[in-house]
C-alpha cells in the first residue's frame, strides 16, 4: 500500500512537471544602453525596440521570460555558460558568430552611419582624403569589420567597448569620425549640439537575429515561428513605428 | 607536446601571422607603459618618501594627501578621470598639451606613474622609518651632514628593506596595466580583446595572453631575486 502511494505521488509530481514545462522559462540577455534598441527609461525600467519585441515574442511563445543585463564582451560566453538562453541585443548575423551560436531568422537590419563634429568635411569614401584620420568603432561589430577590411591600413582605428565612451572621445576631439549603427548614432550623437551625419549610410551584413545555443534547435524553431507571426499580424510594425521613422524590418 | 595542446593548435584559426603580430604590438605597448611608469614612479617616489618622513607638516602633509588620494581610489577610476577628464577641459584641444594627451598612451602613462609613485612612496617611507637608530647616530657621530647621511646611510639601508615589497608593486603594476585597454590602448589585454571579439574564442585569446603575462612575471621575479642577492649579500653566511 505504502509503495503504491509513493508510486502514485511520483507519477503525480512527474505529471505536474510536464504541465509546468508547457510554460517555458526563458532568460533573455540585453546589453544596455543601446538606444533605441534596449535602454533604461527615466524610471529605470528596461525598454526599447528589442525589449518590446522580446516581450511580444514571449507572449506568443507562451513563455515566462526574465530579462538579463549582460555587457557585450561577455554575451556569447554567458550564453554558453547557460547564464541565459537567448540573446536579443542587436547581434548581427556573421559567419564567425554562426560557428558558435545558432541564429534565428533575421528580425531587423540597420545600416552603419558616419557621424562627426560640425566642420568635418572630408568625404568618407575618398581613401586619399581619409588617410591618417582617426575612426572610432565599437569592437567586434559589423562596423568594426567593415572599417578594418576596407580602410585598415589607411585610417587609424580606435575600438571601444561601449558607444558612450566612443561618443565621449568624438566630443573630446580624439576621434575625427565614428562609424556606428545608424539608429544608435542618430540617438546618441545627432541628439547633441555640434554633430552631424556625413556621407551615406552603408548597408552591412545579413541583419540581426536572436542568438541561441547550438543544441537548442527546438527553441530556435519556436522563436522563428513566433517572430514570423509577429511580423505578419502587425505587432512588429506597431513596435517598430514607435521607435523608428524608417523601415528596419527584415 | 601534450596531446591537447597539439590538438588546440591544429584546429585553431586564431594564431595566424596577423594575430601574432597584434599580440606582439600589444606586448611592446604593455612593456613600454609598465617600464616607463615604474621608472618615472620610482624617480618621483624617492624625494616624495624623504618629504613624507619630514617632521615639518608643510612638507609632510601634501605628500600624505597625495598618497592617500592615489592609494584610496581605484586605478581604473584614476585612468578614467585622466583620460576622459582631460578632454573635457575647455580649450585644451587648442594647446600643445593636446598633442600629448590626444592619444591614449600618455594619459595612461600619467595615471600609472602617479599611482605607482604613491605606493612606492609609502614603501620607501616605511623602509626609511625603520632605519635602526644606531646607524643614524653613528653617522651623526662621524659628523655627516643630513644630505650625506641620507645618501650614504639611510637610503641604501632603506633600499635593502624596500626591495621585497617593491618587487610586489612592480608585479602588481604589470597586471594593473591590463586596464589600459579600456581607454582604447591596444596593450596585451587590448590585443586579446580585439582578437576575442573577432573570433569569439575567449579561451584561446585570453589564455594566450595570460601565459605571456606569466612569462613576464617570471622574468621580473628572476630579476628581483638577483637584485636581492646583490643587495643583501652581506647578510648571507660566509660559506653559504
Amino acid at each position: 500500500m505504502k509503495k503504491m502511494i509513493i508510486a502514485a505521488s511520483v507519477a503525480l509530481s512527474m505529471m505536474a512537471g510536464v504541465a509546468q514545462a508547457q510554460e517555458r522559462d526563458l532568460r533573455i540577455a540585453f546589453d544596455v544602453p543601446y538606444a533605441p534598441f534596449e535602454y533604461k527609461d527615466d524610471d529605470g525600467e528596461l525598454t526599447g525596440f528589442e525589449v518590446e519585441l522580446a516581450e511580444a515574442m514571449c507572449e506568443e511563445m507562451n513563455a515566462d521570460c526574465e530579462f538579463v543585463i549582460q555587457a557585450w564582451d561577455g554575451m556569447i560566453p554567458g550564453l554558453m555558460a547557460r547564464k541565459f538562453d537567448l540573446i536579443m541585443s542587436s547581434m548581427s548575423i556573421t559567419p564567425e558568430r554562426a560557428e558558435r551560436v545558432l541564429f534565428s531568422e533575421p528580425y531587423y537590419n540597420t545600416p552603419g552611419g558616419w557621424f562627426a563634429r560640425e566642420g568635418f568635411d572630408t568625404d568618407v569614401t575618398d581613401m586619399d582624403a581619409m588617410e591618417g584620420k582617426t575612426v572610432g568603432v565599437q569592437r567586434g561589430t559589423t562596423m568594426d569589420t567593415y572599417v578594418t577590411e576596407e580602410m585598415g591600413g589607411i585610417v587609424k582605428i580606435k575600438r571601444y567597448t561601449t558607444a558612450d565612451d566612443m561618443v565621449l572621445d568624438l566630443e573630446g576631439q580624439r576621434l575625427d569620425v565614428v562609424f556606428v549603427d545608424y539608429p544608435v548614432g542618430e540617438q546618441t550623437i545627432l541628439s547633441k549640439e555640434g554633430f552631424k551625419e556625413v556621407g551615406e549610410p552603408v548597408k552591412l551584413g545579413q541583419g540581426v537575429g536572436v542568438a541561441m545555443r547550438k543544441r537548442d534547435e527546438d527553441l530556435a524553431e519556436e522563436v522563428n515561428e513566433a517572430l514570423a507571426t509577429l511580423k505578419d499580424d502587425g505587432t512588429y510594425d506597431a513596435i517598430m513605428n514607435k521607435y523608428f521613422d524608417y523601415d528596419i524590418k527584415m | 607536446m601534450p596531446e591537447f595542446l597539439a590538438e588546440l593548435l591544429n584546429r585553431n584559426d586564431i594564431f595566424t601571422a596577423s594575430t601574432i603580430m597584434e599580440y606582439w604590438g600589444g606586448l611592446v605597448t604593455t612593456v613600454q607603459l609598465v617600464f616607463l611608469s615604474l621608472v618615472l614612479g620610482l624617480l618621483l617616489a624617492v624625494p616624495l618618501a624623504i618629504m613624507r618622513t619630514s617632521k615639518n607638516p608643510l612638507i609632510n602633509t601634501p605628500v600624505w594627501l597625495y598618497t592617500y588620494v592615489f592609494r584610496g581610489t581605484p586605478l581604473l577610476i584614476q585612468l578614467y578621470i585622466i583620460y576622459y577628464g582631460l578632454a573635457q577641459i575647455e580649450g585644451i584641444q587648442q594647446t600643445f598639451w593636446w598633442e600629448i594627451f590626444r592619444g591614449a598612451f600618455y594619459p595612461a602613462l600619467l595615471a600609472f606613474t602617479l599611482n605607482t609613485a604613491a605606493y612606492t612612496t609609502e614603501i620607501i617611507r616605511g623602509a626609511i622609518v625603520a632605519t635602526p637608530h644606531g646607524e643614524i647616530e653613528a653617522a651623526k657621530a662621524y659628523g655627516m651632514s643630513w644630505a650625506l647621511r641620507m645618501r650614504r646611510i639611510i637610503l641604501p639601508s632603506a633600499a635593502r628593506r624596500a626591495v621585497q615589497a617593491y618587487s610586489n608593486e612592480v608585479i602588481f603594476m604589470l597586471h594593473a596595466s591590463a586596464i589600459a585597454s579600456v581607454v582604447t590602448l591596444v596593450d596585451l589585454t587590448g590585443a586579446a580583446r580585439n582578437i576575442y571579439s573577432r573570433f569569439y574564442a575567449p579561451f584561446e585569446a585570453f589564455i594566450f595572453v595570460a601565459l605571456i603575462y606569466m612569462a613576464l612575471t617570471f622574468l621580473l621575479v628572476f630579476a628581483f631575486r638577483k637584485l636581492e642577492n646583490y643587495l643583501l649579500q652581506h647578510q648571507r653566511p660566509v660559506n653559504g
